[in-house]
């Protein structure tokens, strides 16, 4: 079976899959990271967002051994210790969840459009969630949750920089 | 007495204690559990709708590699069959035809997806290629797909039980006072609508992992369900027997249900079954595509609903007569939701003195249908909501208007409808005014107007809805076939340091109960927030529970937890009379302490719970020591949640394309735990039903093929097709529970779709369109305003 070394939340990871594995089944069967979750078959609903070298993708959709080399950034590497991420916060303080399944993917995207359009507004927060479903929230917090987060992330550095630098790694 | 304001107390907007875990990605749901030596099960379905299995060879397939057993019907026909919990008679009296539903098709395979065999294997890769060897011939049989159809003489019966495919035949109602009014009325408005079938689609499949331990006799499965002692009675008792004190069944985090995951399935019993006979865990994770196939679906009625009005615009009358799709077998809940959770709605806000309804159950070679956020009662809202819009349209009456001079009063509460109901509350001219003006209803034309000027057509649409939650009175159900009580069960431990940890049988999955739960504690017992426990979700924890659905978790579930604290605090009063050499009779207790009254002597409510458990200083002759109380709360009543939604909507006549512009929502819940989590409620609710009304549809061909059975075919509300959302609420209060409280899980999702489709035809009214049908896809738009102009 190949063999892949990757980082995973900056930890260098090696191990062993099926060339048909996908590198969400890595992260939460060889790696037990179960925060990045499954929700379909057809590439639809992002559950299983993760960042790729600081870019979101949908876990689902990329091979582990395509991930090779790569930096992967999982829900479970956000945190700083007991301190959440912004983004992460933005959503406790907005009641952006409720069953919690489609969150990881969310704040995953969320942080992407951060860095990506800084300046975002609402429709344009509401076209980028165009590949996140989620079936709890109709929508409405998340969409004020990503607002706030962006607007916390550049709070905490210079503009222009802020979303990077408290994004995940590149 | 003085009542401190409690700021974590009932009232308060507090954040959610299960966030954190949520948001560092440590929730646990079921498919995050891996057991020790665990195997992997893949069911192997049916791609036909309707076969006669000739037979299965599944030798080539347990040779592969990996492959720990294959089986089929030959292992499993000794198993019970999954029950319906709910037993409905009809018109005649004769009771429904229940086919079996077996956990593996035996001789026949009844829908797609209808599970044939289960291979298990080491790993889920070696299952899925062992079930490509497992050779099945199956002898095709007509599929029965629509409804009327499915009734004529020579159609191929889905059960031999129902040789027509009729399950029941059911009626409500005073038919002969009915069909009299209609005879003077001087309106009378007809329509024939269809409520389209959905699917629940939480975002979290269903799955399902089985254990058994040899050394004590004891199953355990996690599965993703809203009701774990229901599962475990329904699987225990019917499908495995296994007694349920050898069952334990736990239902961890859990990623939405909107009802899908209430039902017994065939998923858990299997797994359950295998992991005893291999003596290993067995897990089976559903993929979305089979999600499609094998959650049970919710809605799928056909109706024709008329009213009739005197001269002046009062109603006189309703009759109503739907078929209602059962799918190919009768689920958990399934006989239920278009009789007594559907009927029993259709007075809705208004005093029509004479209503009846028919309801015929189908039989189908499609999935089952089951209870989907709302359940019986957005069918029922979406027909009266459209016949009267249609009869304001008719009679040119202003359907606001239409509805208020209609409306139940004030005073009339308790009112007693003409279909079974006593409603103990309400305000109905209140919601409708605070929404009317959060709408700018008046400033309506303007807009439209404006709109007009720009090439778009805009609509209003108002939808005044009713439901009926809290269920339900265990002595009512039963009278109406109900095979189970529908309390709920709660235990409150005071921990010796004065901490509590609460086991409640209702079931949080997204509706934040460790967080409202804690609070309505907080407030009760007037401790800390934060030294308090909300645990749910296992059977070996939680003294008994029926589960959450039917907005039933603050109303049942928080009732039973306030009567095991009023246990707590009658016997902590002892305790403390006994500290304060007083009289048991001169205690009180309010903001976290016991009080002799009229004094200044006390004990904290910390000081009582550690002499409980230290008891020292302790009336041992007539008290016992520690300090925990179960309680068991059978509500009086259901309660009556109502309200009124008034949409605005944007069409470009070009395409059909539909733009909500506006959605302004207003609700009466009774008192209030948490404002913030109530808001989220409400805008789930209405994004799911303005799904429904737009976008959603399961869509069947001829042959039984789900043509919709992915998220590339099947139409989720995504954030770019949704506005945000108005959000208000007034309270009166529930008159039979100690919280005052009435749910609001499924409002939204129950009084959006009329707002919706109400505002879209509002929208083409010049076009002489009268109905369109959900979901109104821009093309059925399109449609109707091209034939208009044909005309
Ligand atoms: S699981 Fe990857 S998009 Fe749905
Ligand atoms: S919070 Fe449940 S799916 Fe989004």
């Amino acid at each position: 079976m190949p063999r892949v070394a990757l980082t995973v939340n900056g930890k260098a990871v090696t191990a062993e899959v099926e060339g048909r594995t996908l590198l969400v089944q890595l992260l939460r069967e060889n790696l037990g990271l179960t925060g990045t979750h499954v929700g379909c078959d057809t590439s639809q609903c992002g559950a299983c967002t993760v960042h790729v070298n600081g870019r979101s993708v949908k876990s689902c959709t990329m091979l582990a051994v395509q991930a090779a080399s790569s930096a992967v950034t999982t829900i479970e590497g956000l945190a700083n210790g007991t301190e959440l991420h912004p983004m992460q916060e933005a959503f406790r303080e907005h009641h952006g969840l409720q069953c919690g399944f489609c969150t990881p993917g969310m704040v995953m995207s969320a942080i992407d459009l951060a860095r990506h359009n800084p300046e975002a507004d609402e429709t344009q927060v509401r076209e980028w969630l165009e590949g996140n479903l989620c079936r709890c929230t109709g929508y409405h917090n998340i969409v004020k949750a990503i607002l706030a987060g962006i607007k916390a992330m550049l709070g905490n550095a210079p503009r222009g920089k802020s979303a990077k630098s408290r994004g995940t790694s590149s | 007495m003085t009542h401190q304001p409690n700021p974590t107390g009932i009232g308060a907007a507090l954040k959610r204690k299960e966030d954190p875990r949520f948001l560092r990605g440590k929730g646990r749901y079921t498919d995050d559990i891996n057991l020790p030596g665990q195997s992997y099960a893949y069911f192997l379905r049916s791609a036909y709708a309707h076969a006669r299995i000739k037979k299965i060879d599944t030798r080539a397939a347990k040779k592969a590699r990996g492959v720990v057993a294959v089986y089929t019907s030959a292992d499993t026909a000794k198993l019970g069959g999954l029950p319906c919990g709910w037993l409905i008679h009809s018109k005649d009296g004769s009771p429904m035809k229940e086919g079996k539903h077996p956990v593996l098709a035996e001789g026949k395979v009844r829908h797609v997806g209808d599970p044939v065999a289960v291979i298990i294997a080491e790993t889920l890769a070696q299952a899925r290629d062992a079930a490509e060897l497992v050779e099945i011939d199956f002898a095709e049989l007509p599929a029965v797909v629509d409804m009327a159809k499915a009734q004529n003489k020579g159609a191929a019966a889905v059960h031999d039980v129902a040789p027509d495919n009729v399950c029941y035949d059911w009626e409500l109602g005073d038919k002969a006072a009915v069909d009299a009014a209609f005879a003077t009325a001087a309106h009378v408005t007809r329509l024939e609508l269809t409520n389209n079938r959905l699917a629940a689609n939480p975002i979290e499949p269903r799955a399902a992992i089985g254990d058994y331990s040899s050394a004590t006799g004891e199953h355990t499965l996690y599965t993703t369900s809203q009701n774990p002692h229901v599962i475990r009675l329904l699987m225990g008792a019917f499908v495995l027997q296994i007694p349920e004190h050898k069952i334990r069944v736990i239902a961890p985090d859990v990623g939405g249900g909107f009802g899908s995951k209430i039902y017994h399935y065939a998923e858990e019993a299997l797994v359950t079954w295998a992991a005893a006979q291999l003596e290993r865990p067995v897990k089976w994770t559903s993929d979305r595509s089979e999600a499609f196939l094998s959650d049970a679906q919710g809605r799928d009625h056909k109706t024709v609903v008329e009213l009739a009005l005197d001269k002046d615009g009062k109603f006189l009358a309703l009759r109503e007569s739907t078929l209602a799709n059962m799918g190919a077998y009768l689920s958990t809940f399934a006989s239920v939701i278009p009789t007594w959770l559907h009927g029993t709605l259709l007075a809705g806000q208004y005093t029509t003195p004479a209503i009846y309804c028919n309801v015929k159950a189908i039989y189908t070679s499609t999935v089952a249908v089951d209870a989907y956020r709302g359940a019986g009662r957005p069918e029922a809202t979406f027909l009266l909501e459209r016949v009267i819009d249609l009869a304001a349209l008719e009679t040119g009456r202003d359907p606001v208007e239409l509805r208020r001079l209609n409306f139940i009063q004030p005073h009339q509460f308790p009112y007693q409808t003409p279909v079974a109901l006593v409603y103990d509350s309400g305000n109905y001219q209140a919601t409708m005014d605070q929404a009317l003006k959060a709408a700018d209803y008046a400033g309506f034309e303007k807009r439209r107007q404006a709109a007009k000027a720009r090439g778009k057509l805009r609509g209003i649409g108002v939808a005044s809805y009713i439901e009926a939650c809290g269920i339900a009175p265990s002595n009512v159900a039963g009278a109406l076939g109900a095979r189970a009580g529908l309390y709920e069960a709660a235990t409150v431990r005071v921990n010796p340091t004065g901490s509590v940890s609460v086991m409640t049988g209702s079931h949080s999955h997204g509706q934040g109960h460790e967080t409202t739960f804690a609070q309505v504690v907080s407030d009760k017992l007037g401790i800390a927030f934060d030294q308090v426990e909300i645990v749910h979700g296992d059977t070996a924890k939680i003294p008994f529970g029926m589960g959450t659905y039917g907005s039933r978790s603050i109303a049942v579930g928080g009732s039973a937890i306030v009567k095991a604290m009023d246990k707590i605090i009658a016997k902590g009063k002892k305790i403390a009379a006994h500290m304060l050499e007083a009289a048991e009779g001169d205690m009180t207790f309010e903001n976290g302490a016991f009080k002799v009254a009229g004094t200044d002597r006390q004990k904290s409510f910390g000081e009582v719970a550690f002499s409980a458990y230290v008891p020292h200083k302790y009336p041992l002759d007539t008290v016992e020591p520690g300090l925990e109380e179960t309680a068991f709360y059978d509500p009086k009543n259901f309660t009556f949640p109502a309200g009124t939604y008034i949409c605005e909507v944007e069409i470009d006549p070009d395409t059909g394309a539909v733009e909500i512009v506006a959605f302004h929502a207003a609700d009466d819940f009774g008192n209030i735990i948490n404002p913030m989590i109530v808001e989220g409620q409400v805008h789930g609710g209405l994004a799911q039903g303005i799904g429904q009304a737009l976008f959603e549809h399961c869509v069947y061909d001829d042959a039984g093929q789900l043509v919709s059975g992915s998220f590339m075919d099947y139409c989720m509300p995504r954030a770019d097709n949704l506005p945000s959302f108005n959000v208000a609420t007034s309270v009166t209060v529930c008159t039979h529970n100690p919280l005052g409280v009435k749910g609001c899980g499924e409002a939204g999702a129950i009084g959006s779709p009329p707002a919706v489709i109400n505002a879209i035809v509002n929208a083409l009214k010049d076009y002489g369109v009268t109905h369109i049908e959900m979901p109104a896809t821009p093309q059925k738009i399109w449609r109707a305003i091209r034939s208009a102009k044909k005309k």
